[in-house]
């Protein structure tokens, strides 16, 4: 009888699946040996993960899994490989003494805590970065690669990776989906967990891959000059798990029009239950029409895409002219163009609009263009979408949409309950009863994200005045929004074209945690919090 | 015929007496004295033992049996009779259940169980109260031709429009025939110049919009149409489908169900049902639930009196109907003497309905007049019925009194019978027969 949580069960398991990192880490040294670069930081890489692996998982041989130990495992290990995932960067700052020289000596990445903001930032798929310069000059083709692997590696979940290919973990493997799967529960699509795992990443794997050859093939085609393998690649990675790490500094801004159009319903897939996707792929196609969640979540996308489309047609959406010159974050002239570009032009309005929502909503995170540019009524429509997130079972991050839906039902059947006392209403999810804890269960996480939110706003804000940091209350709910959200850009410095480098580091380990327990949905992480859980 | 029923409780005698005149019937039953009694009051042969083995339905002579109508209060046990029976012999079986689930598993499949006929309770009380809602002042309301048309039986009050009239001034609908004046509990063959009187009930054959709009007409101006707003009380079986079927019809039931569990699990499968949990006897909830505006209250909860208090309670709230699940068989007048404008033994309806599977002479449906006053029969006439080929005026003298030719469909098509009608081979004739001479007329139709 293991009475306590067995910690060394948990710890050996994480060492099973950091030792397993070796091989996704086989891409970017494949890139650095086709471009000439160093494959020294990965190897290192390589080594540290498969040692510190080997250890941890000798220290229970035989690992038995139980869903304490489950929460345990699933939070430790997503610490791990943010905390493996800095080697590469650290390395390519520093080099190795005696062997190898710093090969990027500028990078800002040389700040430990800035390394694990960024490889935090891929593996939770919030897309956040303190990159300062964005470019293949200071940061090799290879070390990119890896910064947008973490994030296709973390979008649809580590763990449901590892549940997919270990079988030491088939057992357990329903309650660590659900400590790392987004949503309020996960659906099992086969009998067997480790199935409907591979199933799971066997979509995601092709979608992934469908939208490297569309976009390579639009390069081939003429329709995207810049969008070249590499690039193709990249952008495929950082789409399917909604991150939005884009090897250009210019985010997608930088590609035609037909890329970005292409790399649309990609954003619209990626921010769809992937248990969904499956049953219209496998079984009935109609299931799509019948799912409650994908109504809502079109609609809300349709609506938001509807005002900020008609604000940026008509001129609205743009910070006025006059203002311009008032000593802002944004280029006078970046916005002097941008609003030529839309303003009475329908297409690229809709695109902008549409692109800018489905990234924001998805937390996607991309940029089509900068929304630094924008009228204080666009961006608090973006800063409200922030909150909204995926749907459950996607890889996108938020609170999510059906648990917006459950409360919005809710707090209806509490006004009707006012009137009729002795009403009994369900809360209803398509033709689904939902049962009451798990209304329940759906409050006590909303109610804690929003605490979470409002109180690493006020601790951001408060190191801010600490450090001299100049920030505008924007700029402070943005940040904290972002990144427990998953969503990645905030505004004013910390725009689609600018990042997080600013803040200090103690503000940035605070988002690092954010990020963290974002990606987890709190739960699991809050739990290890309590003594509750350490207690026998 | 030889007819084996298994279970002499109120369904199993209902159809029991019902055949009893013109086909050989046993009766399996498990309570000794329930054998001893009907072996006296009713011309069958009663057998004591438990219908699901096979050495009683031997004895009962399930080999030269033509049907086997398995009507017990459990559903098991009838499924579990029916099977057995199809085991051993060809009887066409016809099997009695309340849960729906088995009703939904047999219509999948046709010949689920080795059941040739399913019947479901509480689904066909539901479906005849939701017939009855459905129009205004109607007691009772049953589908022929497959919804193509429609024999209802309607209450004259002294303030409706054709009180006083006779049938030839009140026959202002076309496609409805006036089939039965049921006056004092006689039955009165309608002519031209029969005068229908306020207390009388009349019963009306012809298609569902004349039914409807005679239905209209004959209720004062205040209320018109169907009913909007429906109240239920009591979440049973029959209340759940009360509620569902209603819902199909895309009204927005209340229903007000005691037991909390009961009431979530209601909650949950009836989305479009504003489900209440509460006592419905607490006059204060129901004024404040302004249950008193209701067109309609149905009372199904599980006992007659709270039935008959509800309805009460509801009426004298100033709700437009009551109508009441009444499961003891005599009662059922007495209620409605008292104040409950409709009451409806779940039972009858399914004796009814199984009774029409046992008709000789085609009948395809049959509905039940007052019980055994008359019937109305739906049959497929051929070229050797009495009907055919001759204008219905000459048919008619033809055949006794009390027979009324009350609707034709052709083809599908809806034929309103008059004078010169020609029957053809192949039409469905809907037929009121009264009892004096049903025997006598339905070989020849």
């Amino acid at each position: 009888m293991h009475l306590r949580v067995d910690y060394r069960a948990s710890l050996s398991l994480v060492g099973t699946v950091l030792k397993y990192l070796v091989v996704p880490l086989a891409l970017p040294v494949a890139v650095a040996l086709y471009y000439g670069e160093s494959v020294v930081p990965f190897l290192v890489t390589m080594l540290v993960t498969a040692a510190v692996g080997t250890w941890l998982e000798r220290l229970d041989p035989e690992p038995d899994l139980r869903a304490r130990e489950g929460f345990l495992m699933v939070g430790v290990t997503w610490l791990a490989v943010a905390l493996v995932g800095t080697i590469p960067y650290l390395v390519e700052a520093h080099g190795i003494p005696f062997l190898l020289g710093p090969l990027s000596p500028a990078s800002t990445l040389a700040n430990p805590v800035n390394a694990l903001f960024e490889s935090m930032s891929g593996f939770s798929t919030t897309g956040s970065t303190v990159l300062g310069d964005i470019s293949f000059e200071t940061h090799g083709r290879a070390i990119m690669m890896w910064r947008q692997l973490t994030q296709w590696l973390g979008g649809m979940g580590i763990v449901v990776l590892a549940v997919a290919i270990l079988p030491q973990l088939s057992a357990g493997g329903a309650q660590l989906m659900d400590a790392e799967a987004p949503g309020p529960s996960i659906e099992k699509l086969t009998p067997r967990i480790a199935q409907t795992a591979r199933l799971l990443w066997a979509a995601y794997l092709g979608f992934t891959v469908l939208e490297i050859l569309l976009l390579y093939g639009l390069h081939r085609g003429g329709m995207a000059p810049q969008m070249d393998f590499y690039n193709a690649v990249a952008h495929g990675l950082t789409t399917m798990p909604t991150g939005g790490f884009s090897p250009e500094a210019r985010s997608i801004e930088a590609f035609s029009a037909a890329a970005q159009w292409v790399v649309i319903p990609f954003m619209v897939v990626a921010g769809t239950n992937f248990a969904l996707i499956w049953h219209a792929l496998a079984d009935d196609p109609r299931t799509f029409l019948e799912d409650t969640e994908f109504h809502t979540y079109l609609g809300i996308v349709a609506v938001l895409t509807a005002i900020l489309a008609g604000l940026l047609f008509s001129g609205n959406g743009f910070v006025a002219p006059d203002a311009v010159t008032a000593g802002q974050t944004y280029d006078a002239a970046y916005v002097v163009d941008a609003a030529a570009d839309h303003v009475g032009d329908a297409e690229p309005s809709i695109r902008a609009a549409l692109f800018q929502v489905l990234a924001i909503v998805t937390t996607t995170g991309y940029a089509s263009l900068d929304f630094n540019a924008w009228s204080a009524p666009a961006k608090y429509l973006l800063l409200f979408a922030m909150f909204i997130g995926g749907s459950a079972g996607s890889t996108g991050g938020g609170i999510k949409i059906v648990r917006w839906y459950v409360i919005l039902k809710s707090l209806r059947r509490e006004l009707f309950t006012t009137a009729h006392p002795e009403a009994v209403r369900p809360v209803r999810l398509g033709d689904r009863a939902l049962d009451e804890r798990a209304v329940r269960g759906i409050y006590a996480f909303t109610l804690l994200y929003f605490v979470i939110f409002a109180v690493a706003t006020i601790l951001l804000g408060l190191d801010a005045v600490r450090v001299g940091l100049d920030v505008t209350v924007l700029e402070l709910v943005s940040a904290s929004a972002t990144t427990i959200g998953n969503v990645g850009p905030g505004f004013g410095f910390l725009g689609p074209m600018g990042g997080f480098v600013e803040f200090s580091n103690a503000s940035k380990l605070l988002m690092v945690v954010l990020m963290w327990i974002g990606r987890l949905e709190i739960l699991p992480v809050l739990v290890l919090l309590t003594p509750e859980y350490w207690k026998r | 015929m030889r007819v084996i029923i298994i279970g002499a409780g109120q369904v199993g005698e209902s159809i029991a007496s019902d055949l009893d005149r013109s086909h050989e019937v046993v009766i399996v039953e498990r309570d000794a004295d329930r054998v001893e009694d009907l072996t006296y009051s009713l011309d069958v042969l009663a057998v004591q033992g438990d219908g699901t083995s096979l050495s009683v339905l031997r004895e009962a002579g399930i080999d030269e049996a033509d049907m086997l109508i398995a009507t017990t209060d459990n559903d098991e046990t009838n499924i579990v009779a029916c099977a057995t029976a199809k085991a051993i012999s060809d009887a066409f079986t016809v099997a009695r259940v309340k849960n729906t689930e088995h009703l939904r598993t047999w219509q999948q499949s046709g010949d689920a169980f080795g059941i040739d006929f399913m019947v479901c309770t509480n689904l066909l009380a539901a479906e005849a109260i939701v017939r009855i809602i459905g129009l205004p002042a109607a007691r009772d309301v049953d589908p022929f031709a497959e919804g193509r048309v429609q024999m209802a039986e309607f209450e004259v009050s002294p303030d409706s429009p054709v009180a006083d009239q006779t049938v030839r001034e009140a026959d202002r609908f076309d496609s409805l025939t006036f089939a039965a004046i049921l006056r004092n509990g006689e039955v009165v063959i309608p002519r031209g110049e029969s005068v229908i009187s306020a207390g009388d009930r009349v019963v009306v054959i012809g298609s569902p919009e004349s039914v409807q709009a005679f239905s209209d007409a004959l209720v004062p101006a205040e209320s018109p149409g169907s009913p909007e707003e429906v109240v239920i009380v009591g979440g049973s079986e029959v209340g759940y489908h009360v509620a569902r079927l209603l819902e199909e019809r895309g009204l927005r039931p209340r229903l007000i169900e005691y037991d909390s569990e009961r009431a979530r699990r209601l909650a949950e499968k009836l989305p479009g049902t504003i489900v209440m949990e509460s006592d419905a006897t607490n006059a204060e909830f129901l004024e404040r639930e302004h249950v008193g505006d209701a067109d309609v209250v149905v009372s199904a909860l599980d006992s007659d009196e709270k039935n008959l208090l509800v309805s009460l309670l509801a009426t004298r709230l100033g709700a437009g109907r009551t109508v009441a699940i009444i499961d003891t068989p005599t009662y059922v007048e007495l209620f409605e003497a008292v104040g409950v404008d409709v009451g409806l033994n779940p039972r009858e309806v399914v004796a009814e309905e199984i009774t029409r599977f046992t008709h000789e002479g085609g009948a395809e449906n049959v509905a039940l007049i007052e019980s055994d006053k008359a019937e109305v029969l739906e049959i497929e006439v051929d070229r050797d019925s009495i009907l055919v080929g001759q204008p219905i005026s000459e048919v008619m003298t033809e055949l006794p009194d009390g027979v009324v030719i009350g609707a034709i469909t052709r083809h599908d098509e809806f034929v309103t019978p008059r004078g010169d009608t020609v029957i053809e081979p192949g039409d469905h004739v809907v037929v009121f027969v009264d009892i004096e001479v049903l025997d006598d007329v339905t070989p020849r139709l």
